[in-house]
């Protein structure tokens, strides 16, 4: 059982003058629950997921950000990742020179804290990739050089079945996919959640939600959850666009 | 100082018929129309550091090698090589010795009118070796010049690998031969101590339908300048030029080559990496190929990459491309000089990955385009180790 709880954050883009973006978001996941935060574009919900994951481009000036009791925001990056936590992101940065395998299997070993035995490990890796629909080859390739939208989004579903963390942070994985790669991504994404871990599934449109239902649905404005509810929300968001926050951007696509 | 002065001074693509200097978008190439050569030493003035071909180089370290002397220590060769390979020293009256090399600056001059040996390694014709050719070269502490020549015969395949270890001041010319038909590699390691100074004219010739390799792996040394140089004696060559460098705090590594396309239907690669990390690190990497009126049919692409890993690190490149006939297959050149990209790091640290091991895994991926063209495995994998140290030195 595992709860990330955040409490009163407020984060702003790093730098002298760097405008605030979340301004106190209250949120606790925990293990087996699936949130999904629903807002328009520029309401701060990527900041979200990349300040949890501790990218150097925000910085914390408020507020908490628990792991079971510990204090996330006092861990690096990578700490960050082996005490639990997953960012699947929008944009995949490519790493050229570093094979997939390579990659893989260098994560594993460090959140794991050793390294996972070879024969094992190339069953599980295929395992996975064959799960996800990934041809063989695909681990030969350059980390994230030259792939598809729906090839990075597949390759960090694979991250997340391999590390397998407690607390997933799903940031706009439906984005640029078609029906296809979407039902095999979400399908991905099934499996991971039915190990009971928590889930907080950040989305700009409800397209996702079809494929992996929320427990819970926040709504994102001006850097802060505005409203809470059930699966019941998105349906209404879905109808209604963000036109009662004073947006004009519809929620459906 | 700034952490990457870039100065590209020709950066497009060219592909279509340019006229001699015409190329290089109206700035001057730095290219002269042919280059002066001469087995003179006294042909050539004392340079002053203003001449193009020295400006990048602290010539108040290789002062020494800018005038005669007399050595004071030498390069002791040792060598692996397998059976119908001959590897010896002679002296520099031996009519193996220049037979490629024509000097195109005072320092080569000086070397090759003053070496008293020479390093000879025959490739037999026919001759195709399983395993490499190891010379491995020790210097111990003086200055002195050196002389290594490399023939491969027609039809011969081999891998040569030349590594510099120790410490010395050493102006060096290296000759190498490649017959018609033959495919050669050779792969130069500058493993240099901390305080050597290497200066090292590189002048190949390749015969119809050859094909050269040549990696140069830049690891130590205070200051270390190959100027690699490569002509065509028939049709169908290919050569490729690559270069690894990692520059650590104060050290300079300097490399200008030059492809002069004469004859038709060649091909040159040219790839180099180099890595800066500390405060005076430096790399120049100058470009230049040439293709003549004769050399229809030339396929020529270049592209030199630089990654600043930390402040205070200066990376130049100047690509230059002199096309002289309008019936090329293509020609091209890139340049690009970056700082360590913390997107990737963050990336893998997201991952779990500990900084410094993410850091490893970046700069072994840069590298690993240029290392993994190396055809002798255990080598690949030193080179990519010992270029992990090195980013435990610190910055």
């Amino acid at each position: 059982m595992s709860t990330l709880e955040i409490r009163d954050l407020h984060v702003r883009v790093a730098g002298d003058d760097g405008a605030e973006i979340l301004k106190g978001v209250d949120l606790t996941v925990s293990s087996g629950q699936t949130h999904a935060i629903m807002g328009p574009n520029g309401s701060g919900k990527s900041t979200l997921a990349y300040s949890i994951a501790g990218h150097p481009k925000y910085t914390v000036t408020q507020g908490s950000v628990l792991l079971d009791g510990a204090d996330v925001l006092a861990m690096t990056v990578d700490e960050r990742a082996r005490a639990g936590l997953f960012l699947a992101m929008q944009y995949p940065v490519e790493v050229p020179g570093v094979s997939v395998s390579n990659f893989l299997r260098t994560a594993a070993t460090a959140v794991r804290g050793e390294a996972p035995k070879l024969r094992t490990w190339v069953r599980e890796v295929n395992d996975a990739m064959g799960a996800l629909e990934m041809d063989r080859s695909f681990a030969e390739r350059s980390v994230n050089e030259g792939f598809s939208g729906g090839e990075k989004k597949r390759h960090e579903i694979l991250q997340m079945t391999l590390l397998q963390p407690k607390i997933a942070i799903l940031d706009e994985t439906a984005s640029g996919l078609d029906v296809d790669a979407l039902r095999v991504v979400s399908e991905g994404v099934n499996r991971v959640r039915n190990t009971g871990i928590g889930t907080l599934l950040i989305t700009h449109y409800t397209r996702i939600l079809r494929y992996i239902q929320p427990d819970f649905v926040h709504v994102f404005f001006d850097g802060r959850i505005v409203e809470s509810g059930g699966a019941e929300l998105a349906a209404r968001l879905e109808d209604e666009g963000y036109a009662r926050f004073g947006v004009n951007e519809t929620a459906s696509a | 100082m700034t952490a990457a002065d870039v100065e590209p001074r020709t950066t497009a693509t060219a592909g279509g018929p340019v006229l001699a200097g015409g190329h290089s978008h109206g700035l001057r190439t730095g290219t002269p129309p042919e280059r002066f050569t001469s087995r003179d030493p006294d042909a050539f003035a004392v340079p002053t550091g203003r001449e193009e071909e020295w400006r990048f180089t602290p010539l108040r370290a290789i002062r020494p090698l800018l005038h005669p002397f007399e050595p004071t220590t030498e390069i002791s060769a040792t060598v692996e090589a397998p059976i119908g390979v001959t590897a010896e020293s002679v002296p520099s009256a031996d009519p193996r010795v220049g037979r490629v090399l024509q000097p195109a600056d005072r320092v080569s001059a000086l070397a090759l009118a003053r070496t008293p040996n020479a390093f000879v390694v025959v490739i037999p014709a026919g001759v195709a070796l399983d395993e490499p050719v190891v010379v491995t070269g020790k210097a111990t502490p003086g200055t002195t010049y050196a002389h290594l020549v490399i023939e491969a015969g027609a039809g011969s395949r081999a891998t040569v690998v030349v590594e510099y270890t120790g410490s010395a001041t050493v102006a060096e010319n290296v000759e190498i031969l490649v017959g018609d038909g033959a495919a050669l590699e050779v792969v130069t390691v500058h493993n240099w101590d901390g305080d050597a100074i290497q200066l090292a004219a590189q002048s190949a010739r390749i015969g119809r339908d050859g094909r050269l390799d040549v990696t140069s792996v830049n690891l130590g040394g205070k200051l270390v300048r190959l100027n690699p140089s490569v002509r065509f004696d028939g049709p169908g060559g290919l050569v490729r030029l690559h270069g690894v460098s990692f520059a650590g705090a104060g050290q300079h590594l300097e490399t200008r080559l030059y492809v002069d396309h004469g004859a038709p239907e060649c091909t040159s690669d040219v790839l180099y990496k180099n890595a800066l990390q500390g405060e005076g690190a430096r790399t120049v990497w100058i470009g230049d190929v040439r293709i003549r009126p004769a050399a229809i049919g030339t396929n020529t692409f270049e592209l030199n990459r630089n990654l600043v890993l930390t402040d205070g690190a200066r990376a130049d490149s100047v690509p230059n491309l002199e096309i002289e006939t309008g019936e090329i297959a293509g020609a091209g050149h890139a340049s690009a000089t970056g700082r360590f990209d913390d997107l990737q790091l963050f990336y893998l640290q997201a991952r779990g990955i500990p900084e410094t091991e993410a850091r490893r895994l970046v700069v072994r991926g840069f590298f690993a385009d240029v290392v993994e063209r190396i055809a002798v495995p255990d080598l690949r994998e030193r080179l990519m180790r010992a270029i992990e140290s090195r980013l435990e030195e610190p910055a």
